[in-house]
């Protein structure tokens, strides 16, 4: 699966773009948004902010009271702006090291045990991974879906696919690497 | 209730067996994928259980009924009345309009033009391509070629619809869409569905997935059967 994480700092700012907001709404937003993805921690949320406020990029823009707790609302900075528009221009690397727990679980199986063992892996790892397709096909065909919702599992759906024709390559040059050794 | 169900499958090609013994039962309102590599047969298994092709041993029964000892006339009686199949593309007549399309197996079945058009719009209307009613094939897009096509096999509201490889010729997003109406309305009339892909994005939309390899189902769930020292099977 593919292993780049997430720029939460980045996706802040964009979320700040819209107008300030303080960090519970900044949570909620980043989950809405971002719906598939590991849902950000509070804690996380405001140590982010507190980098962010150091480093120029966002301010405080008053506190609010509603009920409960004062809560200080966040404001991006021309800085901020400046930074945000800067990583949206750049271009990501596209897979500068290949590390994938499953690439080296395979490698290590081979290393290992012996092929029908690594075989057992993969085709297990094969059944897991066709049956989170099929949760991931319902997900983004369900009326609910929202687009948020379907981009998300577009790209889980689209790294299930790559992961599943690396496997069946993967199956077939084992059992030839096999036959080869063993003929 | 079991809808289809064939019984040790085999059909040759000349010398080359594309089904080896195939045994398997789709259930009444069930889409099942029939998946595996290019070659594995699984577009003749869905011509056999569709009554297109005879297999030459084993058996193959719709509700209980062995079609596979019917005649000709009477698989084909089967196939207009109760079956609808959908193809990868070359199916609309190119010198009818869409409408006229739709409605043709409707006025092969002894239907009324009046009636049969009305049918054929109801339908084209549900997969949202009842504006292309008098356009013919070649001015419309692959994916709206498909829709047209997909309402041409439903027309008839056959319990059983076969599509072999159905958005093999259609973009990413053309395909979902047709995905999603053929499910929608399968469910919808709990049409039964045998739908063959070789694509696991495609499988994914189906009840059920059945692997063929070389001609047998394969029950690792994989395709790959490639016997290693030790293995069972």
């Amino acid at each position: 699966m593919n292993s780049g994480a997430v720029s939460t700092p980045h996706v802040l700012l964009a979320l700040l773009a819209a107008g300030a907001r303080h960090g519970y709404e900044l949570k909620r937003a980043h989950d809405e948004r971002l719906p598939r993805a590991r849902p950000l921690a509070f804690g996380q949320v405001y140590s982010t902010l507190g980098r962010l406020q150091r480093d120029g990029l966002v301010a405080p823009a008053g506190q609010e009271r509603e009920g409960g707790p004062e809560r200080t609302a966040y404001a991006l900075t021309a800085d901020g702006r400046a930074a945000l528009e800067r990583w949206l221009a750049e271009v990501e690397p596209p897979m500068p090291y290949v590390t994938s727990t499953l690439l080296a679980k395979v490698v290590v199986a081979l290393l290992v045990s012996d092929v029908e063992t690594a075989r057992a892996c993969l085709v297990a790892q094969w059944q897991a991974h066709t049956a989170r397709l099929r949760e991931l096909t319902a997900v983004k065909t369900a009326p609910s879906a929202s687009l948020d919702d379907v981009l998300a599992a577009d790209f889980a759906i689209a790294h299930l696919d790559a992961d599943l024709r690396w496997l069946r390559t993967t199956l077939e040059r084992v059992a030839d690497w096999h036959r080869e050794v063993h003929s | 209730m079991t809808e289809l169900q064939a019984r040790g499958v085999v059909k040759t090609y000349g010398r080359t067996p594309a089904l080896r013994g195939v045994t398997l039962d789709v259930a009444e309102g069930e889409i099942v994928a029939v998946t595996g590599p290019s070659g594995c047969g699984k577009s003749t298994l869905l011509h056999c259980l569709a009554g297109i092709l005879r297999p030459d041993a084993g058996e193959v029964s719709w509700h209980g009924h062995r079609i596979d000892t019917w005649s000709e006339a009477a698989r084909s009686r089967l196939r207009r009345t109760e079956f609808g199949v959908l193809f990868q593309f070359g199916q609309l007549v190119a010198e009818l309009t869409a409408a006229e399309n739709v409605a043709l197996p409707l006025l092969l079945a002894g239907t009324r033009r009046r009636e049969a058009r009305t049918a054929a719009l109801s339908w084209m209307d549900r997969l949202g391509v009842v504006d292309l009613a008098d356009v013919r094939p070649g001015e419309m897009s692959g994916g709206q070629q498909q829709r047209c096509a997909m309402a041409r096999a439903l027309v008839t509201e056959p319990r059983v619809l076969f599509a072999d490889e159905p958005t093999g010729a259609l973009d990413t997003l053309a395909s979902e869409q047709v995905l999603i109406q053929l499910v929608r309305l399968a469910r919808e009339q709990r049409t039964t569905v045998v739908l063959v892909t070789h694509e696991p994005q495609i499988a994914a939309y189906a009840d059920r997935e059945v692997i063929l390899r070389d001609g047998m189902v394969d029950h690792t769930g994989l395709g790959l059967d490639t016997p290693l020292p030790g293995s069972r099977r």
